[in-house]
């Protein structure tokens, strides 16, 4: 089974950016995406979603609030927090729930660390 | 795709325009962390085609004291108006997150509008340089004013009328500090479409260039 990467931006220009440049690195992988954070938790609770990309600012539940939710139900599970805003405590929290920090505006070069990382770690892990 | 009327942003143009002044902001938002050395909270952006006067009134009643704007002007690709505004009595809690707690009331005071210029010169600059970096253009900016005032006043007595304006806000704070306001752009419909032209571009060029 395809690995299946769910991408939540409240930006659909963000969210076009991320699945590019996520296609262009393993284009096997399949994309879903979500505009907000009540919806990316709908998708992941019915599950199937293996990995994760979320932008940091955004309406209601922010990235960060929302990786530290997914990390407790999936303690292995990558995530990427996708941001401009290279706050010292905005890393360090990123840091603590087990997130990868990447940084905006959203490059191919950018994103290679964190999905060779999930790529390894879901082999890795049998999925 | 036909073109839509003056003044008016498609859903894409205003997504890619509130992207762009995301990424700005938060890097304004990391520039102003490493000055007054605690986290700065952002709001999403805003972006709004609005009239001149309802652009006024967003600014004052925002806040209901005295209010004080660092403000410059941009020019070249497009141009307009950038401020950074405070409720008039965070200026000095502002200048003491940012020159240290040691100093003197009355230094403090002395200093506030020299700091307060180079406060908004860092964080102004660093989001429209950010923004315009992204629309591959060069702007002009001027020195930063400091402006005591109301929302009407920062808008400027020249640009009064009837007009609309492309108006763009983001509220920020400083965590554990009582220190907030707000980050303002305000341009001119002739700047919107030169402005709508180089998204454009920048849509063009993140979704369909397979180059990047």
């Amino acid at each position: 089974m395809p690995v299946k990467v769910l991408i939540v931006d409240d930006s659909k220009l963000a969210r076009i950016v991320a699945g590019r440049a996520l296609a262009a690195l393993q284009p096997d992988w399949e994309r879903v995406e979500a505009a907000e954070a009540e919806e990316a938790l709908a998708l992941v609770g019915a599950g199937g979603i293996d990995a994760v990309l979320l932008d940091y600012n955004m309406p209601g539940k922010d990235g960060l609030a929302l990786a530290a939710e997914l990390r407790a139900g999936h303690p292995s599970m990558p995530i990427a927090v996708i941001t401009a805003n290279v706050q010292d405590e905005v890393i360090a929290r990123a840091r603590a729930i087990g997130a990868t920090f990447v940084s905006k505006p959203l490059t191919e070069e950018g994103l290679r660390g964190f999905v060779s990382g999930a790529a390894l770690r879901l082999r890795a892990g049998g999925a | 795709m036909s073109a839509p009327p003056a003044g008016s942003l498609t859903g894409l143009e205003r997504d890619a325009l509130t992207e762009l002044v995301n990424i700005g902001v938060s890097r304004a938002a990391a520039s102003l962390r490493k000055m007054v050395g605690a986290e700065v909270l952002l709001s999403v952006p805003s972006v709004e085609v609005i009239g001149h006067r309802r652009a006024a009134a967003l600014i004052g009643e925002r806040e209901a004291g005295a209010l004080v704007a660092v403000m410059q002007e941009f020019s070249g690709a497009f141009q307009g108006r950038a401020m950074l505004i405070f409720p008039r009595a965070n200026g000095l809690e502002l200048v003491r997150a940012v020159v240290g707690e040691a100093m003197a009331d009355e230094d403090a005071a002395e200093m506030e509008t020299e700091a307060l210029a180079e406060t908004g010169n860092v964080i102004l600059n660093s989001c429209l340089a950010t923004m315009a970096n992204m629309l591959r253009r060069s702007l002009t900016m001027s020195l930063p004013r400091v402006v005591h005032g109301d929302g009407a006043s920062f808008l400027g007595a020249a640009e009064e009328g009837e007009g609309l304006v492309l108006f763009l806000y983001i509220n920020f704070s400083v965590r554990d500090r009582s220190i907030r306001g707000y980050i303002a752009m305000v341009m001119d419909l002739p700047s919107l479409d030169a402005l709508k032209e180089l998204v454009g571009d920048f849509i063009e060029r993140v979704m369909g260039d397979e180059g990047g």
